[in-house]
Formats: C-alpha cells, structure tokens, sequence
C-alpha cells in the first residue's frame, strides 16, 4: 500500500464513531449490525449524540445500548413506545427513538406501538421485521408468513389455526398522528443507502416536531429461518417482499 | 388553584393532584379507574403543563402508565402515576422493572374491593401486593399509608424525597375512603420544578442524553451473568436493610398505659381511634398503634409494646393481611388477632370494640 493515498481527503468508509468496539451477538448474516450501524451515522451526521435516548426491546436488539454509545434505556416487552414517550415528553429537545422487533412491537406491544404513534408523539420507531422470534429460539411471530415454519408452527403457518400475518405498517399509515411510514430493507448496498435516508428523515421529523414516525426494516433471520445469509437475503427478496412491499406508506 | 397556607376542603385524590404540581413533578401518567380518577381529572383542570411545565398524559392502560414512569423516572424526572386496585394489579411487571433499574418514582393506589373486578368500595386488601412485592423478584416498595386527605397531601412530597434518597419506587397506599372524602387540608408551598443543572446532579446516572467525557447511561434491569445478577441483588437487598434502618415512620395514640394495642392503618386507623376512645370510656385500657410506612413495617416498635399488652388486635379492611408482620414482630409473646369486613365494607367503631371483647379479653 503506498503511504501517500492513507490522507484523510482520501478516506470514502470508516466505522461511525459511535459504534462501540465489542464484540456484537447477533448471528453472522443477521440484519441488526447493518440497522445499528446506520443509526450510529445518522445521529452523528446529525450531531445528536450528546442528545439522543435510544430504547431497545426484549428480544434479539435488547442489548441494542452495548453497541451504540448513547444513553439508552431498556424497555420491558411491547413497552418501549411508552417508555420513549414520556422520554420525549419530559425532555422534548432530546432526539428519542425505540428500536423494536416484530413480536415487541407488533404483539405484545401492538397497545403501545398504536397509541404512541396515533398521539403523534415526536419519536422514531425503527421496527425490525424477520418474522420470527429470534431471541427464544424460532418461533412463530405476528409477522410470519402463511406457510412459513417455525418452532411453534412447525407444520407451517396455518391462518384457520394462526391467523395472518400482521402488517403494522399499513396499520401505522392510517393513523393521523404519523408523519412518515416507510419500509425498506438492507439485503443490498443500495437498499441499505435508502434505508439510512429513511431513518435519517424520521429523525429529522422528530426533532422538527412533525409527529411519529416508523421505519421498518424486512431483516432477515437465517438462524432462526435454518438458511445460510445468503440464501435468506433470496429468500425474503422471493418471498417477504412480497407480502411487505417496500417503500414509503406515507410522507406527510 | 388554592393559595399557600390557605386552608381548603377538597377529597383526597384531588389533594394528591394539587401536591403533585406544587411540589415540583415532571410528569404524571395514569389512566382512568374508579375510585381515583379524581387525581388524573383534577390534574387535566388545573392545566400545570401551563404554569410548572408539569406534562400530563392519559395513557392507554396502566400497563403503558407505568412504563412512561419507568421511561420519565430513568430520565431523571419526578414522575407518578395513580390507579386503583385492578389497575395497580396490571401495572406490576412495569413496577418490577422499576425496582429492579432502581428508579424513583411515585405510584398511588387508592385501593379497591378485590379480588377481580371486585367492587368500587373501599379495601386494603392490596396490602400483600404493596409490601410484600406485587411484581416478580425480590424487591421492595417504600409503601405510605395516608389516614387523612392532609397526608394525602403531605405523602407525595415525601415519598419523592425518599424514592430519590434510595432510587426506589416509593407508593401512597391509600383506599377509597381518603380517595373519596373531603376534609381540610393545607396545601403545601410551591416548589419550582427542578432546573437540568438540578437533575443532572441528582441524577448522575439518568439518561437524558450523553454529554462529552461521560459513559453512557444505560437503564436496564437486565444482567445474564448470574454472579453479577447475585451481586446486583445483594446491593438491592442491602439498601433495603438500609430503608428499614431509617425510614420507619408509625403514630401512637394512648399506648403508654395501655393493656390492650390495636395496630391499624389508613382509613381503618381513624376508625380504630374511634373504638379506642369507646374502649376506654367503658373502662378497657386500649392504644392505637398507626404504621404509616407499611414497608419498612415498625416491628420494633409493636415488639416493643407487645412487651406491655395483654393482646394485639389488628383492624383491617381485609381478610388479614397486616396481622401476618404484627405476628412475625411479636413472635407469639402475645396474643394477635384480627378483625376485618370484606367485599368493600368499612367497620364499624362498635365491631371493633366487639371484637377486642370476644377475641382478646
């Protein structure tokens, strides 16, 4: 390597600084490294981090506050839209955000997740959907496809015996007190570019007061889905996107 | 809004509503449930987001309620919320977590018939509930039992100074008695609002943001370590040794020469103050011991007089719960019994009276 290229005005990727040098646990292929990296670069693009208060879930991301050097706090299941209210509430200057799994915030929090997002409380809700309960090891989740199989539908997804598959999203586009919906993905160099605007403007749209926001993320599982990372990324781009179609749902 | 020192006649619950504001609270989170809606209505009325910048919220549930406290109190601000016995049963995961990140905070339960839906008449049956745990884990409450809308009052102001002493959730346990009645009361002063400087140093480790040079505050109760979890729950255990030692807090009415003690609490110890003076007018020499923190409980103190008196009679608006500490604190030196009414009845003084006569003489 010639020592003359190592120049800073040179320099076109570095880590964000705000991503803590630990060892992360989540699973090689796993979609929460790439979301939790482009919310450390959003907040420092932002210069927010001496005024950001993430919340992470019960479930894989719970240990969310290891890796992003921010205060956080750790919400109960389903109770982070609550928990960052009354955070953004008390201290509306504060850039808050929750960051949430599908079976916290489209099961047991479904209450929560409504109700915070139709009072259009000025937070982001990052939503991680890969249709599974990844944390307690593979099963069944609101968002799991029809067919689909997991630990506790085995068999696969039955709608007379589970029902459907839940799309929060859409739910979300139709409350008054959202201000931008979307739904992007991070399986490709571009659709993790969009996926970073996205987060980047419902932050932005927090801070401006606009109301709620909510941006999911289809992830993928491959653990919890028994696939390489590879063939996840085709299986959901065949299968996920179809059901949960990306792109903007609203932009108020 | 009443004025300082002026006397006022308002029901408890409105009284915890005007306390809140003036002793400078951030925030209140509560939902709707008889017989304490008062405190939530009385709070929207008032309008403090115009005056102390005081944020109110009605909630979905009281499951969110208590989150928003988890949420308010971990970012360094005095919060509470109110509900009554079914929805304090909801909030108890909620308050779980709060104990167990040591957060401080005021819950009130203005308590209800139970168990179930129960009825909205007055209880204390939630006495288990609130000073044995409630919620999962070894952990406790500094529990405040009011006897009057004065203390309904006096207890909020209080019970934040204490739950941020010991970043502990701190509750009002009261019942629908003091909720409901109204009485005289004076306010108390006005206290500003803490200012950022404020809460950035009495709460050091609160996350409102990670300024230059510090580490991040991370609330959490969560640790998978179990060597760590043992620790964690060692130092939990230790400041509670630590409230016991200092913050038990009783009333004695006529206990020096009594031969027979009641030990009541809340709205059941006026009426047992009732039936100790009727006692004593028949000649029967009776004092009134009043836990006003229920957790620590005053168990010296009922030892301590267990030495004089010929019996215990605990007066309660329950099934017997508060008897159960009075036995393990007099160690059956004497005799402890217990009356009560159930399903929302309040005693009457001349039950009580009975009761001493047929139990314990």
């Amino acid at each position: 390597m010639k020592e003359d290229i190592i120049k800073p005005e040179n320099l076109v990727y570095k880590k964000p600084t705000l991503m803590n040098d630990v060892p992360m646990h989540y699973c090689p292929g796993c979609s929460h490294g790439v979301v939790h990296k482009l919310i450390a670069e959003v907040i420092e693009e932002m210069q927010m981090e001496e005024k950001t208060i993430g919340v992470s879930p019960v479930g894989c991301a719970v240990f969310a506050y290891k890796y992003i050097d921010i205060d956080w706090q750790e919400a109960a299941h389903g109770r982070a839209p609550g928990v960052a209210t009354a955070i953004k509430r008390l201290w509306p200057d504060r850039l808050v955000f929750t960051y949430q799994g599908d079976g916290d915030l489209a099961c047991i929090g479904t209450a929560e997740t409504i109700h915070a997002l139709n009072r259009g409380e000025n937070i982001t809700i990052i939503f991680i959907n890969n249709a599974i309960y990844g944390m307690t090891g593979g099963q069944m989740a609101p968002t799991t496809l029809v067919g689909m199989k997991t630990a506790t539908c085995p068999y696969g997804r039955d709608v007379a015996l589970h029902g459907y598959p839940l799309k929060m999203t859409e739910i979300a586009a139709q409350l008054e007190g959202t201000a931008y919906v979307t739904r992007q993905s991070v399986h490709t160099v571009a659709a993790i570019r969009k996926a970073k605007k996205a987060i980047r403007k419902a932050f932005e749209n927090s801070m401006a007061g606009k109301g709620s926001n909510l941006v999911e993320i289809v992830s993928t599982c491959n653990s919890g889905w028994k696939m390489s990372p590879e063939k996840s990324n085709k299986w959901m781009e065949e299968n996920m996107f179809k059901y949960y179609e990306l792109g903007d749902l609203k932009d108020k | 809004m009443a004025t300082e020192k002026e006397v006022v006649l308002m029901k408890g619950n409105e009284a915890i509503a005007h306390a809140a504001i003036r002793c400078g609270a951030d925030g209140y989170f509560g939902y709707p449930i008889t017989p304490q809606s008062e405190v939530l209505e009385t709070l929207a009325e008032q309008k403090p987001w115009e005056t102390t910048g005081m944020v109110v919220l009605q909630a979905e549930s009281e499951v969110a309620s208590i989150n928003m406290v988890y949420g308010g109190a971990g970012a360094g601000k005095r919060v509470l919320t109110s509900s009554s016995s079914p929805g304090v049963s909801l909030m108890q995961e909620g308050v779980s977590y709060i104990a167990g990140a040591e957060l401080p905070c005021l819950i009130v339960n203005v308590m209800r018939g139970g168990p179930g839906l129960g009825t909205i008449q007055p209880s204390q049956a939630d006495y288990f509930q609130s000073v044995k745990g409630g919620g999962h884990g070894d952990y406790r409450l500094i529990v405040l039992a009011p006897a009057s809308v004065q203390e309904m009052a006096d207890f909020v102001d209080l019970s934040f100074e204490l739950a941020f002493k010991y970043r502990n959730p701190a509750m009002i346990l009261s019942d629908g008695v003091i909720g409901q009645m109204m009485e005289k009361v004076v306010l108390p002063p006005f206290k500003p609002r803490r200012t950022e400087e404020e809460i950035a140093k009495e709460c050091p480790w609160a996350t409102f943001g990670r300024t230059k040079g510090r580490q991040p505050n991370i609330i959490t109760s969560l640790e998978l370590d179990p060597a760590e979890m043992e620790k964690r729950n060692i130092q939990l255990q230790a400041k509670y040794r630590l409230i016991e030692e200092n913050e038990v807090r009783y009333e004695e009415i006529n206990c020096e020469d009594a031969e027979y003690l009641i030990v009541a609490f809340g709205s059941c110890a006026r009426i047992a103050q009732k039936a100790m003076d009727d006692a004593r007018a028949q000649g029967i020499k009776v004092g009134l011991l009043r836990p006003i923190t229920l957790w620590p409980f005053p168990s010296k103190q009922i030892a301590e007089r267990a030495k004089q008196v010929k019996g215990i009679l605990s007066v309660e608006i329950n099934a017997g719960q508060m008897v159960e500490d009075i036995k393990l604190a007099v160690n059956c030196s004497v005799p402890v019994e217990h009356f009560g009414r159930l399903g929302g009845i309040v005693p009457d003084p001349d039950e009580v009276v009975c009761a001493l006569k047929e139990k314990l003489m």
